[in-house]
């Protein structure tokens, strides 16, 4: 099941040369851009892994994609997103994340049942890959 | 063609035919070249040969640049340079420059000088200095990474000094990513040299070596000129005499370093000026307040004590 998590991710994977192009537009807004990783795909887990520092003061996106070309040398396995973050006074939020990497397989999620008093059912999802432990996940 | 076409200079488009002919004279129109040339003219005197590399580079990549019109293929030419010469002969003015050159020209896509020392590369602790380096390289990427007093970044007396961890990035970089920055390096002659004696790895990846050379005292005139006239003040005809007079005799003492000398010299004249106008108390006119006399220049400890004095 091919996870949806951030802009574009109902589009096909963005190229390296679309991605230049976003993150072009980052820089030209101001923004720092930044990757991080993670191998556990549940929409909660909102705390992923940074890969090096967030980049202030870039100009160009070159920099960035040498970045995440060792990223996923290091991770070629593991989803990466890049984030870009406003500093402007009073945003101080994420502005634009999107995934540029992913597992070759990924297994989705089950869908978990729990019967409730009354014959209430509370549901929850649970990602398949984080059944076994950290870093033998994909 | 317009000039937006004409700064997609790396997208491949429809090739020229064989026969088709492309006008030079439009192109360098387009690149706005010339402007730049002409700002390089009147606000660095003397100079020659790094103008005339300057003006070198500036064809080739013009050159390249219809080429590629014509589909021949040819590498993207290595840009990155070595300035070397003795204080105050403009490298750094000229690097800065320079990145405005080559994004005039399609080299660099953002045309901005990162200018950096041995302190921004290297750190301090194992570990240290491999991201500082990478961070700076990543920021100047785009644009020039200038970095100034390159020698200081080996240090041959010391074996476990960190400087060599970031002289291998630098040089992985200036070949891999030859299309994202250009690396330029600026020093005096003597240790360049010794630092490349070292680094042989160094002195084949950098394309251009630029010796800047000594200013003549005609020259030193001139850019005592142009300086006073960016701070909108100029010289007394007795003053302008002194002035020459000063250069001889401050280009025989020891410690002389071109045009930052100049400059400190006027800064100091400056200081004399206001003093001598403040002391007179009374009105002043425009012209008192722009003009340095005489006896600002006189005032100078170059004229009191020749040839030991460090003014």
């Amino acid at each position: 099941m091919r996870l949806t998590q951030g802009t574009f991710s109902f589009l096909p994977d963005l190229t390296d040369e679309q991605i230049k192009k976003q993150v072009k537009y980052c820089l030209d807004n101001g923004w720092a851009v930044n990757l991080e990783y993670t191998d556990d795909p549940h929409p909660r887990n909102t705390y992923w892994e940074m890969y090096g520092q967030p980049m202030f003061d870039l100009k160009d996106p070159a920099g960035l994609m040498m970045d995440l070309e060792e990223c996923r040398k290091t991770f070629p396995n593991h989803y990466i997103r890049l984030t870009a973050f406003d500093s402007t006074h009073q945003w101080e939020t994420p502005r634009l994340s999107f995934i540029v990497n992913r597992p070759p397989e990924e297994p989705g999620f089950q869908v978990t049942r729990q019967e409730w008093e009354g014959r209430k059912i509370r549901y929850t999802i649970h990602s398949y890959a984080t059944d076994k432990p950290e870093s033998q996940r994909y | 063609m317009s000039s937006a076409e004409d700064t997609t200079g790396r997208d491949d488009k429809q090739p020229l035919a064989d026969d088709a002919r492309v006008d030079l004279d439009v192109v360098f129109e387009e690149s706005q070249i010339q402007e730049v040339f002409d700002q390089l003219d009147h606000d660095l005197i003397g100079l020659t040969p790094v103008k005339t590399r300057i003006r070198e580079i500036a064809a080739l990549l013009l050159v390249d640049h219809v080429r590629r019109q014509f589909n021949l293929a040819s590498d993207t030419p290595t840009l990155h340079m070595c300035f070397t010469g003795n204080p105050g002969t403009g490298k750094t003015t000229v690097a800065e420059r320079m990145a405005q050159i080559l994004h005039k020209l399609n080299y660099v896509r953002e045309g901005h000088l990162v200018s950096v020392t041995r302190d921004d590369l290297v750190g301090q602790y194992i570990g240290h200095t491999a991201p500082k380096t990478k961070e700076v390289i990543k920021r100047a990427m785009g644009g020039v990474l200038f970095i100034d007093e390159a020698y200081y970044l080996y240090r041959p007396e010391n074996e476990r000094d960190y400087g060599q961890e970031s002289i291998e990035i630098l040089l992985q970089v200036m070949e891999n990513n030859r299309d994202d920055l250009v690396v330029i390096m600026a020093g005096y002659k003597d240790r360049m040299d010794r630092f490349f004696e070292s680094n042989p790895g160094f002195r084949s990846r950098i394309a251009h070596h630029i010796d800047f050379p000594d200013y003549s005292p005609d020259e030193l005139g001139s850019i005592s000129q142009l300086m006073l006239a960016d701070e909108n003040y100029q010289f007394s005809d007795e003053a302008k005499t002194a002035f020459d007079e000063y250069i001889e005799r401050r280009m025989q003492q020891p410690h002389f370093a071109n045009a930052r000398s100049i400059r400190n010299a006027l800064d100091r004249m400056r200081l004399r000026q206001a003093k001598r106008l403040f002391e007179a108390r009374g009105s002043v006119t425009r012209r008192d307040l722009t003009t340095l006399e005489a006896a600002d220049v006189r005032a100078s400890r170059v004229f009191v004590e020749p040839l030991n004095s460090d003014a």
